[in-house]
C-alpha cells in the first residue's frame, strides 16, 4: 500500500526525482483523500496538519470578507501544492481551501514532514528549495494580480 | 475681355478626411465597454481589412481615437469596434446613440502573423479589453481550422462581469478544435473557472512549443509577464507577437505621436515581433 503511495508522491511534480529512501518515509504518513465539488479541504482557523499535493481536479483558497462574502484569490490545479501553514506555529489555516470540482489529493502528515526537515538536513534543504520555486511562482503571480491591469487607466 | 479661367481641377480626397459611418447597432458589453456595428452598406465591397489592423474613430466635435477592429475579417459587409471609454473621445463615443454618425478613417497598421503561423500551434493570449484586437485573429482561425495546429485562447479579466463576448466565449468552450481558457483575478464563490493571472493558464496550453506562433494583446506588463511563462516551456522571442497601444494622431506615420524607437506603431505596428520590442521595452522613457 505504501508503496502505492510512494509511487503516487513520486508522480506529483513537487517530489518527483526525490530519493526512493525519503518518498518511502512520506508514503508511510501520506493518505489519498478524495472531496467531491463545493467541499472544504480545509477552512481558515483549522489546525494546518497536512501538506496536499493535489492530483485531480480544481481547489480555490478563498477569505471570507465581512460585507463582501467568501471572495476566491487563487485556483490550484493538479501538479500545485496546497497549504503552508503547517511550517510555521501557531500551525493554523489562514484561508478556505474549497474543492471546485472532484479533487483527489495526497496529504501528508504534517509532524511527519517537520520532524523529517530536522533530522534530514539534505532533504530539507532539497524541499526548501523546491518550496520556494513554488512560492517565487505564486508571489510573481501575486504581484501582477495586484496591480490591477485591466482596471480602466491602469 | 478677359477669357474664363480654367476649370479647377477636382481636389485630391483628402487621406486624413474621415468618413462618415451610421451606427447600425450598440451592444453593452461590460459597464463601460461597448461594441459599435458601423453600417458599411454604402460601401461597393464594404469594409476589408486584416485581423489586428485598426482604424480612426472620430467623434465629431471632440476627437479621433485609433481603435482595433474587432470583428470578422471575412464579413465585410459588418464594421465591428469594441471601444472602452476611458478618456474623453471614447466617452463621447459612449453617448452616441444607434443612427449617430461616426468618422472613420482605416484601416492601418500590420496586422497579426496569421501566413507565418500556417501550419503551426497558435496561442492567443489576451488581458481585459485585449480581447477585442485578437477576436479577428480568431475568427479568421476558425474560418480556416485546418491550416492549423492546435489553437488555445487564454483570456485574462478583473472579475467575471468584465469578461467582453461572454456569449461567445460559451460557444467558443464547446468547441472541440480550440481550447479556450479563462481566468479572473478575483471572482465569488458562484465562479467555477480560474483565479489568478493570464500567465498562469500557459502551462495548462495545449501546444508544441517549438511550432508555436504567440499572439498576445493586453497590458505591457502583462505581456512582461507572460513572455516570462512562454520562456519558461521554451518558446522564443521570434515567436510572440504583441499589439502596441499608443496615442495615435494621424495613423500615416507622419506626425510621430505615436513613436516608440525608430518604429512608428501606426505604420510599424500596432502588431511587432517581440525580440524588435523587447529591449525598447525596458526604457522607461520610451
Amino acid at each position: 500500500m505504501s508503496d502505492t503511495r510512494a509511487a503516487a508522491l513520486a508522480q506529483h511534480p513537487f517530489l518527483a526525482e526525490l530519493g526512493e529512501e525519503a518518498l518511502a518515509r512520506f508514503a508511510q504518513a501520506t493518505e489519498e483523500r478524495e472531496y467531491p465539488a463545493g467541499s472544504f479541504i480545509f477552512r481558515e482557523g483549522e489546525e494546518a496538519d497536512r501538506l496536499y499535493l493535489i492530483q485531480k481536479g480544481r481547489v480555490a483558497l478563498e477569505l471570507n470578507v465581512p460585507g463582501r462574502g467568501a471572495t476566491q484569490l487563487e485556483s490550484l490545479r493538479p501538479g500545485d501544492i496546497l497549504g503552508l501553514s503547517w511550517l510555521f506555529p501557531p500551525y493554523r489555516w489562514h484561508l478556505d481551501a474549497r474543492a471546485v470540482e472532484a479533487v483527489t489529493i495526497l496529504a501528508v502528515d504534517a509532524e511527519e514532514l517537520r520532524t523529517c526537515l530536522v533530522e534530514e538536513p539534505a532533504l530539507c534543504s532539497e524541499l526548501a528549495m523546491r518550496l520556494l520555486h513554488q512560492l517565487y511562482q505564486r508571489l510573481e503571480r501575486v504581484r501582477m494580480q495586484r496591480l490591477d491591469l485591466y482596471k480602466a487607466g491602469a | 475681355m478677359t477669357p474664363p479661367l480654367p476649370p479647377m481641377p477636382a481636389p485630391l480626397p483628402s487621406p486624413f478626411a474621415p468618413e462618415p459611418l451610421r451606427i447600425a447597432r450598440i451592444r453593452q458589453e461590460t459597464d463601460d465597454t461597448f461594441t459599435l456595428h458601423l453600417d458599411v452598406s454604402g460601401r461597393k465591397d464594404g469594409f476589408r481589412f486584416a485581423p489586428g489592423q485598426f482604424n480612426m474613430l472620430y467623434v465629431f466635435g471632440v476627437g479621433e481615437v485609433a481603435i482595433s477592429i474587432s470583428g470578422d475579417p471575412e464579413r465585410p459587409e459588418a464594421l465591428v469596434h469594441t471601444v472602452r471609454a476611458v478618456g474623453a473621445v471614447t466617452r463621447a463615443m459612449q453617448e452616441l446613440g444607434r443612427g449617430a454618425m461616426l468618422g472613420v478613417r482605416g484601416p492601418y497598421g500590420v496586422p497579426w502573423p496569421l501566413a507565418e503561423a500556417r501550419g503551426k500551434d497558435v496561442l492567443l493570449v489576451t488581458g481585459g479589453v485585449g480581447l477585442a484586437p485578437l477576436r479577428p485573429a480568431l475568427y479568421y482561425l476558425l474560418h480556416h481550422r485546418k491550416e492549423y495546429g492546435q489553437v488555445a485562447l487564454l483570456v485574462g479579466a478583473r472579475t467575471p462581469e468584465n469578461l467582453l463576448y461572454r456569449q461567445e466565449l460559451e460557444r467558443w468552450r464547446k468547441r472541440r478544435d480550440l481550447q479556450v481558457l479563462v481566468t479572473v483575478d478575483r471572482a465569488g464563490p458562484e465562479w467555477t473557472g480560474d483565479v489568478g493571472v493570464v500567465p498562469a493558464l500557459v502551462p495548462l496550453a495545449r501546444f508544441d512549443p517549438a511550432r508555436t506562433i504567440a499572439m498576445v494583446c493586453g497590458p505591457e506588463v502583462m505581456l512582461r509577464f507572460t513572455v516570462r511563462e512562454l520562456h519558461r516551456h521554451g518558446v522564443t522571442d521570434e515567436q510572440i507577437h504583441f499589439s502596441m497601444e499608443r496615442n495615435m494622431k494621424c495613423a500615416m506615420g507622419l506626425c510621430g505621436r505615436c513613436q516608440f524607437g525608430p518604429d512608428f506603431i501606426c505604420k510599424d505596428g500596432p502588431v511587432l515581433r517581440y525580440d524588435r520590442i523587447r529591449d525598447r521595452l525596458m526604457v522607461r522613457e520610451l
